[in-house]
């Protein structure tokens, strides 16, 4: 696996615990959604950065308590064809403000960068080498969207109002 | 018309580089075809048994005859020569090479067209009454409507990779004309109390092994509110509908299993959360997107010019075809005009290069360039001054596409079958061409009256066999083709699903089972004006059964 | 037919071949004894046993590049040796559509 963030290719800072594994010193941890849940305050209280990796089958309004002490959210797509943490992340991002890293895990190829982009994800666990060099061309792939959505680009919609000279959108 | 502008221009653009980087990627090894496979589905590009297959969209049925042009030039250049209209108003090429997609995709980008989202589990292509803006009973132009919500969900981040496929209409008129309660999501323009227009929300619709009709889960949903509806539904469908079988991965699965009250609460707690944000439409955006549709400078005209009653008199062909495929239009001095795709011996829906250059000249000259595309697999030319309906007539007699049958038996909605598609398990179009043969005398036809004859190859159904007056599925017994025989579905306002009326005939007696039926009909029915499916509805399907097995 | 894309487990009864679509413009192809394809039925490896055609699925499924969707289909040998196709659906797939296509207006 190969990381990629702001468009370039970086180590992971976070170390993967396993459930019934100590927890280092310190160290930014991501665990499973069912130990972040049993052991919530004192993962919350602990020093060093926090993340949960969470599953696409679970809604995301559990971790609301929660967001202000989350570093990172990873969500996961188990096949390229399961798009359920595309709802996820949007939930996240808009509807409960989260502003921490939101990681895109599981089968993640260059295909999906702009929708995983678009959802609001800023970190992507990819899973071909040779799909991290081409982030920024994918991303940038589109210079036209129809729909608002978590990255804040305005719509072709909005667009057109705004060049028609229309009253100025309350988007972005 | 919609005109494209800069913006859609650009992004059909975009996506034609983006499928030619993939296609070049697959091509040299770099994706495989696990990988690539749902990157081609999501441009339209199937594979089927001889061939890759481009089904391209047709947004609501709407084609101008530009369009209609480049149709043609695609079918000669890169396929055979002709092309297969769908049951979604949308064109299928079945010959297609991979390596000639992306300038195919090109060409037809430079007319505004694309085949994004005709395969995939997305919102598939828009579909409506294909009389929308010219029919005398409709509320409203339910395409402006459509193309809101197309533009909504194309490339939409967030419901590109949903457990299914997801089929939207959007119906306008008293008498739905646009098959609405089989879609997953339909909406209706209505009227309210107040004399306000609205939408009524109907979910959960859909053919294929489980069928159901879509339920009301809104009775009346504001315009203003029409996106972030959408948005809600389909957010809700995303996270919860079934992804561990794909047979129940359709909305009217998640729909029937939740119960629709429960779905529409789910629905309404997420739209609570989104509906007063950037998805609230206001007068000035949707201005923006109607104004961007074009409609003809009508006359001032009187209906029944004298000319018609004369051709009328001096032509009994043209005195039929006027009887059978031409309708009111709104505009009085003006029509509708039916174009048959169901010549005898042809195969239903299908349309050479030649005739698709043909009626876009003829659309040019009688109909202000413009042409529609039924779910019925048949052309519209919507708005032909009535004076020049003899010509028109002859002109199209001559391109074979005024056989006087529409609505009539042998007017068959088929889908392509085991003849191209890799999913069948039985031939359709054959099938469809027996029957036609056997009701080849047009009087008999018109004394049948209206009678829909539906025929899909599987139990996906693209052949609408459910809503069906006569269904016909094909399936297999022991390497051989069969088919099961509904009766009473219907697709209209009145939506019904068919009744089975015993076990599958063999290939060879499927016409016969249909004459069988239709002279049962003849005796059945109380008098001349009660049509087919209303003494199926009367009687039930019983005197049917009795009449086809009696001798089986 | 059943569509073969739902074949699970290889039951071989009688003479079959492994047959795809070339990846570059879908044309019914079959595999050869030499690992190559072809789209002449009669140039197509037969096997007769589950092994002989597992062997032939593993070859066609790694070759990825060049054919889609391998599959067992059944064929008829005649007495002659001459190979056709074992069912309806491979009937077609190698002869085409049983309906005649649409000629261009005036043929």
């Amino acid at each position: 696996m190969q990381l990629v963030e702001n468009g370039k290719l970086v180590e992971d800072r976070y170390v993967h615990v396993d459930d019934d594994a100590p927890l280092p010193d310190r160290l930014p941890v991501i665990v499973s959604a069912k130990r972040f849940l049993a052991e919530a305050d004192a993962l919350v209280s602990r020093d060093g950065s926090l993340g949960v990796s969470w599953p696409n089958d679970r809604r995301v309004n559990e971790l609301k308590p929660w967001l202000g002490h989350l570093a990172l959210i990873a969500l996961n797509f188990p096949k390229f064809r399961d798009g359920r943490a595309y709802s996820q992340a949007r939930q996240l991002r808009e509807t409960l403000g989260f502003r921490g890293t939101l990681r895109a895990t599981g089968d993640i190829l260059r295909d999906q960068f702009g929708f995983l982009v678009r959802a609001g994800f800023d970190s992507f666990a990819v899973k071909k080498t040779a799909d991290a060099p081409a982030f920024a061309a994918s991303v940038a792939r589109f210079s036209v969207v129809y729909q608002p959505s978590a990255d804040g680009r305005l719509s072709a919609l909005r667009r057109r109002s705004q060049s028609a000279g229309a009253k100025t959108p309350e988007t972005v | 018309m919609y005109v494209y502008d800069a913006f859609d221009q650009t992004l059909v653009a975009e996506r034609v580089a983006e499928f030619r980087d993939q296609v070049a990627r697959r091509l040299s090894g770099e994706l495989t075809e696990d990988e690539f496979k749902p990157l081609r589905l999501m441009n339209g590009v199937y594979l089927q048994l001889h061939a890759y297959m481009l089904r391209l969209a047709i947004p609501y049925g709407t084609l101008s005859s530009e369009q209609l042009r480049m149709l043609a030039y695609v079918a000669r250049k890169y396929d055979r020569g002709y092309g297969h209209f769908t049951t979604r108003q949308n064109i299928q090429y079945h010959w297609i090479k991979l390596a000639e997609l992306p300038d195919a995709m090109a060409d037809f980008a430079s007319v505004g067209m694309h085949g994004m989202q005709t395969s995939g589990n997305c919102v598939r292509n828009l579909t409506t009454d294909q009389w929308a803006g010219v029919a005398p009973d409709e509320i409203e132009d339910p395409r402006v409507w459509a193309e809101l919500i197309r533009q909504h969900v194309t490339l939409h981040p967030e419901f590109s990779f949903m457990p299914r496929k997801f089929k939207i209409a959007v119906g306008t008129s008293q008498h739905d004309r646009a098959a609405l309660r089989i879609h997953d999501l339909a909406l209706q323009l209505v009227r309210n109390d107040n004399g306000e227009t609205g939408f009524e929300v109907m979910v959960g619709g859909g053919l294929g092994r489980t069928p159901f009709l879509a339920k009301t889960i809104k009775p009346f949903l504001a315009k203003r509110d029409v996106l972030s509806y959408v948005e809600a539904i389909l957010r809700t469908y995303n996270q919860f509908g079934r992804r561990d079988n794909i047979y129940k991965a359709r909305i009217k699965i998640l729909v029937h299993e939740l119960g629709p009250e429960a779905f529409a609460k789910e629905v309404d707690a997420e739209w609570q959360i989104i509906k007063d944000g950037e998805l609230a439409l206001d007068d000035a955006l949707v201005d923006e997107i109607a104004g961007r549709f074009s409609y003809p400078a009508y006359q001032q005209l009187d209906d029944s010019p004298p000319q018609l009653a004369e051709a009328r008199r001096a032509a009994r062909g043209f005195d039929a075809w006027l009887g059978n495929s031409v309708a009111n239009h709104k505009v009085p001095g003006y029509a509708i005009v039916t174009l048959s795709l169901k010549p005898e011996g042809g195969t239903p829906g299908d349309a050479t290069a030649d005739q698709m250059d043909a009626i876009a000249d003829l659309a040019d000259r009688y109909s202000f360039g413009e042409i529609r595309v039924g779910h019925e697999q048949n052309l519209v030319l919507p708005h032909v001054e009535q004076r020049d309906l003899p010509e028109l007539w002859r002109a199209l007699a001559g391109i074979g596409v005024a056989t006087p049958n529409v609505n009539l038996v042998s007017d068959i909605i088929s889908c392509p079958g085991l003849d191209y598609c890799s999913l069948a398990n039985a031939r359709s179009i054959p099938i469809a061409q027996e029957i036609a043969r056997r009701f080849h005398n047009l009087d008999l036809q018109r004394q049948l009256g209206r009678l829909h004859v539906n025929i899909s190859g599987c139990i996906n159904a693209c052949g609408h066999h459910h809503v069906g007056h006569i269904g016909i599925l094909g399936v297999e017994k022991n390497g051989e083709e069969f088919y099961q025989i509904t009766l009473g579905g219907k697709a209209d306002e009145g939506a019904t699903l068919g009744t089975l009326i015993g076990p599958a005939v063999p290939y060879a007696q499927v016409a016969d089972v249909v004459e069988d039926i239709a002279a049962a009909y003849l005796e059945l029915r109380q008098r001349p004006e009660e049509l087919f499916i209303d003494t199926v509805k009367r009687t039930g399907v019983e005197p049917f059964r009795e009449r086809v097995y009696a001798t089986r | 037919m059943t569509s073969p894309l739902e074949q699970k487990k290889i039951k071989v009864t009688g003479p079959v071949v492994v047959t795809a679509n070339r990846v570059g413009d879908g044309a019914v192809v079959y595999s050869r004894a030499d690992g190559g394809w072809t789209t002449a039925l009669d140039g197509a490896a037969i096997a007769t046993s589950s092994e002989g055609a597992q062997a032939l699925m593993t070859a066609a499924l790694d070759d990825d590049l060049r054919a889609v969707g391998p599959y067992i289909a059944p064929v008829k040998l005649s007495a002659g040796g001459q190979v056709r196709p074992g069912n309806l659906r491979e009937l077609i797939r190698l002869g085409g559509p049983t309906i005649e296509l649409p000629l261009p207006l005036g043929c």
